[in-house]
């Protein structure tokens, strides 16, 4: 028997992972931009943000001042500006998705009342950005950024106002709720709209001094949905309504307003055409908000990864310290010096935590970073459609699906023959093609972050608060893991909960492109393999495989009686697909991470010392990683794979395939002992074992069978990488004390 | 004084007081474990002496302030993202120890060499700011030694304020002892102050000032030179960290009156 290849590494992890070595991982060491960001937010989070939580700032459901305090923080700490462009008063230029999930870690990493206040105002502002005129743009922004030096103002605040109606009023969740008429449209003059909004759970609402939201035309004179601008001193009611009655982030204003409100026509987001005396918006509401909510989705994923790792330190820091001062722990002895780090089971369990939140981060992370990438080839492309004269949505879907196939096609081709690499090299140069395949990449990031990262957070944030025993669900637990376990549901829920996600991925995850790309990282995962055996980058690519296998063969394969399996309507196959899928992207990008990580510390001085032990851990914690999302996929594909097949019962067709007692007892002459082999043997007076039925047989998925047996092997070493990260848990040297308030 | 004043300011990074500081013996002496690997911060002290150098700087039109660091050019780096969002300044780095091992007269020369090398810098505007202590291990003497290395003879200790008369001199206060200050007045540049803490609050954060000093800060620290510092014939015999002492019993049903009266009895043993 061949033993694992990976090789022992004893240099172990000494310190927590420092800001230069996430820069590497999160791929922002060359953004000093970004990375004085974090300082700021960090100043924000675990000072005004800390103290106002400490001292019981969350026990309110009111807008208080001590919260509106920390709008301004916000706007003096540069986070409210971080959407902003330079010209607008803000300080970073060019995309800004990577930018907003770091503030949201650093904020949630405290607080995720606090990243969501700070999230919500570019929310807000989030349909003007994307599809704003340019004077919309120019006012909004100018009137939402901080005051420079010497100005005199306060910024105004926004709040985002969907679709979300009271419940129990008859109105159905999946239409809007809002509508607009014309009130008045003089010959030549601009029309006024009179504009009748409710909203849920809208959030900086106790404050907000402009809102977005989404109505859909109650007049024939308006053409479909849209969004419109509110302003708070438009003629009419702008009420704020009752606040929410949250028991989670009420750091944030949240409450159900009520908007009746005369406004100009200018004020619908995008602009309009009138066509034979009808308004045309030239966005709807879901053109609007598509845009926005798969930008904004990732930050929400990313602020429950923060939480995952900021419970690491508190968590070891209570463990090793939890029989000091006791009488029989004494200085030197191992219940003092270890506590109840003296076990397996609490190191086990907080490795997992660990690894879950290094893979929560990585996958928001590369997400944002995924959005960076695309925003300027968006741009690019519309305008080579614009350049060719595409104008309509049906045009344009066309061409995109023309050049996803051809992207597809090239991204199939076999790596290493020149010849390939030149065909490949298209891809690179032709930004429709490169949009389109990022485009199909971030379809899948989106909700694969926001689904996977909270949901699965959450369940492990409980994990964490469990660590801490009794103390975790109390208002004295170090890091306000109580809370931050509370909050994590709330993060699964709003702004689109897990079920929309799934159906979102149920859809995107079966796109030919993204499928051609995820068919390339299996053998990229093999490639990371062969050079790093210790990642679990093997087991992780024949999990993938096993996915991919199980998604091609559900897609064309019926239920017992007949019903097709792979559609909209089959949430129970679809969504645990979508589920499985989660789990391997995330483990991809910790990995991905990890090797960045190795790769580019030794050029960072300040990373170089100490890499090899981090490096170790990293890699060990991917391990587990693997581990655990290849089982779940195991899982999960072996119920969707023979869950729909009927078991065979002891009636007639199920005694078809088996063994009759007489016919076992004729053939023991000729094969002698084949009767201890016959599993499902009817006796000749139509007996049969005690079992549900004769056992069920895999015609049709041996392939499946031979890749579990493979993957269950291919387990081999990760519980010793999980040994291994959590005796590196059980030595690494944290700071004496939490650096914020709690 | 109408031209403004060059103020340059000593300062570097030590370990952030959060950590766990514990001295280690290596072949080239003491050291802290892990050193490198902990988060670092603008030394407490010189930070107050960069925060009142650009308060004054504010306040005399054509002012500069220079900051001169010496210490380990990454986490220079890194403490650079928080504290060029504070003030307005021109960062002259030193790739070297910022241990609070090195010995104060190392240190002193290499400062008082990196400050006579700042191009355009007028001798007589010159004011030198840095911390009357340091954080890392205060041998409370390294302004002393870089004033006298630059020949300036107005030197103040301990400075919690320094305001700018009519006539262009200094009211100086500098701390003695039993809360009370010296005040002592001062012509004018080149002058040298070790500040305490001031009475400045910590300036906020700036973005935009940020953006402005990386444009600066950056292409300085790619630049910045590396210079090894000698050890002088300093020698140390043991390092350890201050004793911490922990008594814990566990009692219950204790009034807050017996709790007080027994902490008083232990602090007076």
């Amino acid at each position: 028997m061949a033993s694992t290849a990976t090789p022992i590494k004893p240099e172990l992890l000494r310190t927590l992972p420092s800001d230069a070595a996430r820069q590497i991982q999160w791929r922002f060491a060359d953004r000093y931009d970004l990375q004085m960001l974090v300082q700021s937010a960090r100043s924000v989070a675990r000072g005004p943000v800390a103290r106002l939580v400490a001292n019981g700032g969350r026990n309110s459901h009111e807008w208080t001042p001590a919260k509106a305090e920390l709008l301004k923080a916000f706007d003096e700490s540069g986070i409210t500006a971080v959407f902003m462009d330079p010209e607008q008063g803000g300080f970073i230029a060019g995309p800004k998705n990577l930018a907003l999930a770091l503030v949201a870690f650093e904020l949630a990493w405290v607080d995720g009342g606090a990243a969501t206040a700070s999230l919500a105002g570019c929310l807000a502002l989030a349909p003007i950005h994307e599809r704003g005129t340019p004077e919309q743009h120019t006012k909004y922004m100018g009137l939402a950024a901080p005051p420079q030096a010497g100005e005199d103002r306060k910024p105004w605040r926004g709040s985002f106002c969907l679709t979300e109606p009271i419940p129990y009023v008859g109105v159905d969740t999946g239409m809007l709720n809002g509508k607009i008429r014309i009130a008045e449209w003089k010959e030549g003059e601009e029309p006024t709209l009179q504009v009748e909004k409710r909203g849920r759970f809208i959030t900086n609402i106790g404050f907000a001094n402009f809102v977005t939201a989404a109505v859909d035309s109650g007049d024939e004179r308006i053409k479909g949905s849209c969004m419109v601008i509110l302003e708070e001193g438009d003629p009419g009611t702008f009420d704020r309504g009752t606040p929410t009655r949250k028991l989670v982030h009420q750091l944030s204003s949240t409450g159900d307003p009520i908007f009746s409100l005369c406004i100009p026509a200018s004020r619908i987001v995008g602009g309009y055409d009138v066509k034979d005396g009808v308004i045309l918006p030239r966005y709807n509401h879901s053109e609007v908000i598509e845009a926005v909510f798969r930008r904004t989705r990732v930050t929400v994923g990313v602020m429950t990864a923060a939480k995952l790792l900021s419970a690491v330190e508190p968590v070891i820091r209570y463990q090793r310290g939890r029989f000091r001062g006791a009488e029989t722990a004494t200085p030197g002895s191992v219940r003092y010096e270890l506590g109840l780090q003296a076990r397996e089971d609490a190191l086990h369990r907080l490795v997992d935590v660990w690894a879950t939140g290094e893979a929560g981060a990585a996958l928001g992370f590369a997400a944002a970073r995924a959005f960076d990438e695309l925003d300027p080839l968006e741009r690019e492309a519309d305008k080579l459609l614009a350049a060719q004269g595409v104008t309509s949505a049906r045009a344009r879907a066309k061409l995109q699906r023309e050049a996803s196939e051809r992207a597809a096609d090239l991204v199939r081709l076999p790596a290493g023959l020149p010849a390939n690499d030149a065909k490949r090299a298209q891809l690179e140069s032709d930004p429709l093609l490169r949009f389109v395949l990022l485009d199909s990449l971030a379809d899948v990031l989106c909700p694969a972050t926001k689904l996977w990262n909270t949901g699965w957070g959450a369940q492990m944030m409980r994990e964490a608060v469990s660590l801490m025993g009794g103390y975790g669900i109390t208002e004295d637990c170090p890091g306000f893991l109580g809370n931050k376990w509370m909050d994590a549901q709330l993060e699964a829920t709003y702004e689109g909960p897990e079920a929309v996600q799934r159906r979102q991925l149920s859809i995107t995850m079966t796109n030919p492109l993204f499928r051609a790309q995820f068919q390339a990282w299996i053998r990229e995962m093999r490639g990371i393999a062969s050079e790093r055996p210790g990642t679990g980058a093997c087991a992780l690519a024949t999990a993938m495989g096993m996915w991919l296998w199980t998604l091609e063969r559900l897609q064309h394969s019926t239920d017992a009686d007949g019903g097709r399996l792979y559609q909209s309507a089959r949430q129970g196959v679809t969504f645990p697909l979508a589920d499985a899928l989660c789990w391997l992207l995330a483990a991809r990008c910790q990995i991905l991470d990890a090797i960045e990580l190795e790769q580019r510390g030794p050029s960072d001085p300040a990373v170089a010392e100490g890499l090899a032990g981090l490096a170790n851990f990293m890699t060990d914690l991917c391990h587990v990683q693997s581990a655990r999302a290849s089982g779940e996929v195991a899982r999960i594909c072996a119920e969707l794979v023979f869950g729909y097949n009927r078991h065979p019962a002891w009636d007639e067709a199920g005694y078809r395939g088996c063994y009759q007692q007489d016919e076992l007892d004729s053939l023991e002459g000729i094969i002698p002992g084949i009767g201890s082999y016959g599993l499902d043997v009817i006796g000749n007076d139509g007996s049969h074992p005690k079992k549900a039925g004769p056992c069920a047989k895999c015609h049709g998925a041996e392939q499946f069978l031979s890749l579990q047996t493979k993957l269950s092997t291919c387990l081999t070493g990760c519980r010793l990488s999980k040994d291994r990260a959590a005796e590196a848990i059980s030595k690494l040297m944290i700071p004496e004390a939490l650096d914020y308030p709690a | 004084m109408t031209d403004g004043y060059h103020i340059v300011v000593c300062g570097s990074v030590v370990p952030d007081p959060l950590q766990t500081l514990e001295p280690i013996e290596t072949p080239t002496g003491p050291a802290l474990k892990n050193e490198m690997m902990l988060p670092a911060v603008l030394d407490p002290w010189a930070a107050h002496a960069l925060y009142e150098a650009a308060n004054l700087a504010s306040k005399v039109t054509g002012s500069k302030v220079w900051l001169v660091s010496v210490g380990p050019k990454a986490k220079l780096q890194q403490v650079m993202m928080t504290i060029a969002q504070r003030v307005s300044f021109e960062l002259v780095p030193v790739d070297s120890s910022a241990s609070g091992f090195a010995d104060a007269h190392s240190t002193a020369a290499l400062l008082a060499e990196t400050i006579q090398s700042i191009a355009g810098l007028d001798r007589s505007r010159l004011l030198v700011f840095g911390g009357w202590e340091s954080a890392s291990r205060g041998a409370g003497a390294t302004m002393q030694l870089v004033g006298e290395r630059l020949e300036i003879l107005d030197q103040f200790q301990g400075v919690d304020q320094l305001s700018v008369q009519a006539d262009g001199s200094f009211e100086v206060l500098e701390r003695i002892e039993a809360g009370r200050h010296q005040v002592s007045v001062c012509q004018g540049p080149p002058a040298l102050f070790g500040w305490a803490t001031g009475n400045l609050p910590e300036p906020r954060n700036n973005p935009q000032v940020g953006m402005a000093n990386m444009r600066t800060v950056m292409p300085a620290l790619q630049r910045a030179k590396s210079e090894p510092l000698p050890a002088g014939g300093l020698h140390f015999l043991s390092a350890t960290p201050p004793k911490q002492q922990r008594q814990t019993r566990v009692v219950k049903d204790l009034s807050p009156e017996q709790i007080a009266q027994e902490i008083a009895e232990w602090i007076g043993k």
